[in-house]
């Protein structure tokens, strides 16, 4: 039962599992919905995917094992003797139709050549081409319910369910993403210290319990601060150039982290951290900070993420006035020193895949300065960042 | 049992119908996601209202905890209860509020539950839910009893993306992904919100909607209820059909924009479009 279509899912990347191929039989078992493709094609989906990204992907595996289930109707189909189609559609034509097939040669003519024509087509479907696809603009299609339109209505039904998975409008749904925002949050989740600050306004109750008991039975209620997460975190990511084509991973890593962290901070450089930084990418001319009020603002206890990829000039770094965009007084280097030196708890997170790393002279420099705290962005390389910075 | 085939006032997509009574006929909940504004909360009012079952809504917020739904017992005035030695404290029963679980598994037919948004909450929330929305059961820890669903309720959830839900629940549900309506099915939709809306003004309004959505980079693209509300608008003020036809949104910024996009950055960015237009041009 369904099970090779099962595996051709399996095959294609779906996360399925057998609980909802057993569903999907449950919802055949008790006709949700009668032998049509279209409808099958929709109740399958329905209890397959579980996410619009995976609908493209749906859409090919079914039409892949769906173009190898027509094949054998079409077969079948040929085997119906044409006399036992003969009366039933004759009835149904009107007066025009039959003047059209009049027109054709009568219907011994007709019938003939549509047995050629599915003579031609027994040998090309042995070929492996689709041909009843073009049938469409053969002279059968005119009438609507001839025979070969009674294949063909069973064809057209085909095509017309086709047509919506070979759409594939969910194309740019699908991504092979290595993360999700769930999977990093529930990562980020590792950095937790829990602590209670702020408004009493929880009620305390082994608290109010015991002084309750205290006080001779009279109650007397406690309240204390709701609990949260006290990791204070402070990001820096790199914009522009090379990281445009990271925006998308950062844009993710950055929701995940902003929901995640109550004491928050972020900060916006180019290529390297230099003496000054933004807040709003539009106004970055405009309105920046002082990197030196960053570093005395934000305490030693903050932990800092540097989200970058790390791709420059190596005289970016190495040098004074090496920025490409700026006149830098002092060297990237110098600036990254100092960072270090406020901040103990620190971790780069690296976009780029990390066996490229070696390529890169820049990258290399910032690894070492950063005593190897490098990672790559991806969920493995989040993990040991955090696992880090958790030490 | 009847089947539910859209009503009135809203429009179902043959597919979301299937998706509709696939979930009522095999009593698992329905999970429907959506862009924002395609009606998916619409939905469950619709359901209930076409099936005549009585709607019963839990709306999520991003303090809601799955514990809520079911119960919740409320110790404080028990105490202060028992300090002023009222009857009540004996039966711990007075101090348990029911959540809308529990009334929708006790109600005496079957009911329509809608779980809104449920993506607001926390990570975790769905999976304090399995086992309830499994076998439609919980047990009250406080009183030891156990609540079992009367009637099954038809379960529709609805989740706007925010936050990805866990496997484990989603195997539990069926999925709908309500797609943006296309040309044909938005007439429909307009149709039955505005029945006395003359063709022509309809073709040009449409025409000018689906140009705006067109338009790349739009951080929020006005969807179905915008639309809506819009020719609402411009019914309203009585715009001519002239300001809509032959116009497109690079030469001049439709009338009444603001129903459209809510976002001043969208705006702006017509704005510019237009500008850029007029200077070519």
């Amino acid at each position: 039962m369904l099970i090779d279509f099962f595996y051709t899912l399996k095959k294609a990347g779906l996360p399925v599992s057998i609980k909802e191929l057993l569903v999907l039989l449950d919802a055949l078992e008790q006709q949700v919905v009668f032998g049509s493709v279209d409808d099958f094609y929709h109740l399958s989906k329905l209890c397959m995917v579980k996410d619009e990204k995976h609908f493209d992907r749906f859409d090919l595996a079914f039409g892949h094992y769906f173009h190898d289930l027509e094949m054998i109707e079409d077969f079948e189909s040929f085997l119906i003797p044409h006399d036992w189609l003969k009366p039933d559609w004759i009835k149904n034509l009107t007066e025009e139709e039959k003047a059209q097939i009049e027109a054709l040669g009568g219907f011994d003519k007709l019938m003939e050549t549509l047995k050629k024509r599915l003579e031609e087509q027994q040998k090309k479907h042995q070929g492996g081409n689709k041909w009843i696809g073009t049938g469409g603009t053969s002279p059968f299609g005119h009438g609507g319910y001839n025979p070969e339109g009674i294949r063909i209505g069973g064809e057209g039904r085909h095509n017309r369910a086709t047509k919506v998975w070979e759409k594939r409008q969910f194309k740019n749904l699908d991504g092979t993403a290595e993360l999700n925002t769930r999977s990093m949050k529930m990562v980020l989740r590792k950095l937790r210290k829990f602590a209670r600050t702020g408004a009493a306004d929880e009620l305390d109750l082994a608290g109010t319990i015991k002084s309750t008991a205290d006080n001779a039975g009279l109650l007397d209620l406690k309240m204390r601060p709701e609990r949260h997460n006290a990791v204070k975190l402070l990001v820096f990511f790199d914009v522009g150039g090379s990281m445009d084509y990271h925006v998308q991973r950062c844009e993710e890593l950055f929701s995940a982290v902003r929901a995640e962290f109550k004491h928050l901070e972020y900060f916006y450089f180019h290529n390297c951290i230099y003496e000054k930084l933004w807040k709003d990418n539009h106004r970055r001319w405009q309105e920046n900070i002082s990197t030196w009020d960053v570093l005395n603002t934000f305490g030693s206890d903050y932990h800092v993420m540097i989200v970058g990829d790390a791709a420059m000039s190596p005289y970016e770094i190495s040098e004074p006035y090496g920025s490409v965009e700026h006149m830098n007084d002092e060297s990237g280097y110098t600036w990254m020193q100092r960072l270090l030196e406020q901040w103990h708890k620190v971790v780069w997170l690296n976009p780029v895949p990390e066996e490229y790393w070696s390529y890169t002279n820049s990258t290399v420099m910032l690894h070492k300065i950063m005593s190897e705290r490098m990672y790559p962005l991806n969920l493995d390389g989040i993990q040991s960042a955090i696992d880090n910075l958790a030490k | 049992m009847t089947k539910f085939t859209g009503t009135d006032n809203y429009v179902a997509t043959d597919d979301l119908q299937l998706a509709v009574n696939a979930a009522v006929t095999l009593q698992r909940p329905l999970l429907i996601k959506g862009e924002p504004g395609t009606g998916k909360t619409m939905l469950a009012e619709e359901v209930a209202g076409a099936m005549g079952k009585k709607l019963i809504s839990w709306h999520i917020k991003s303090t809601t905890k799955a514990q809520q739904g079911l119960y919740e017992y409320d110790a404080v005035s028990r105490l202060r209860d028992s300090q002023l030695g009222d009857d009540k404290v004996h039966d711990i029963k007075n101090y348990i509020k029911q959540g809308m679980l529990w009334q929708a598994f006790t109600a005496d037919e079957q009911v329509v539950l809608l779980i809104d948004e449920i993506d607001k909450a926390d990570i975790e929330f769905p999976n304090d839910l399995l086992v309830e929305l499994d076998k439609m059961q919980f047990s009250v820890y406080e009183t030891g009893e156990t609540i079992q669903a009367k009637h099954r309720p038809i379960i529709i959830i609805t989740s706007n993306n925010e936050k990805e839900l866990p496997d484990a629940f989603l195997r539990r549900c069926f999925f709908h992904y309500i797609n943006f309506p296309d040309k044909q099915t938005m007439q429909e939709i307009i149709k039955v919100h505005h029945p006395d809306l003359k063709k022509g003004m309809l073709n040009a309004a449409l025409e000018v909607f689906f140009e705006v959505r067109e338009v790349p980079g739009l951080k929020k693209k006005p969807s179905t209820s915008e639309l809506i509300d819009w020719i609402k608008l411009l019914v309203a003020d009585d715009i001519p059909i002239e300001a809509l036809q032959n116009k497109s949104i690079k030469e001049a910024i439709p009338p009444l924009y603001g129903a459209l996009l809510k976002n001043e950055q969208d705006v702006e960015m017509l704005q510019k479009l237009a500008f850029m237009m007029r200077r070519q041009g």
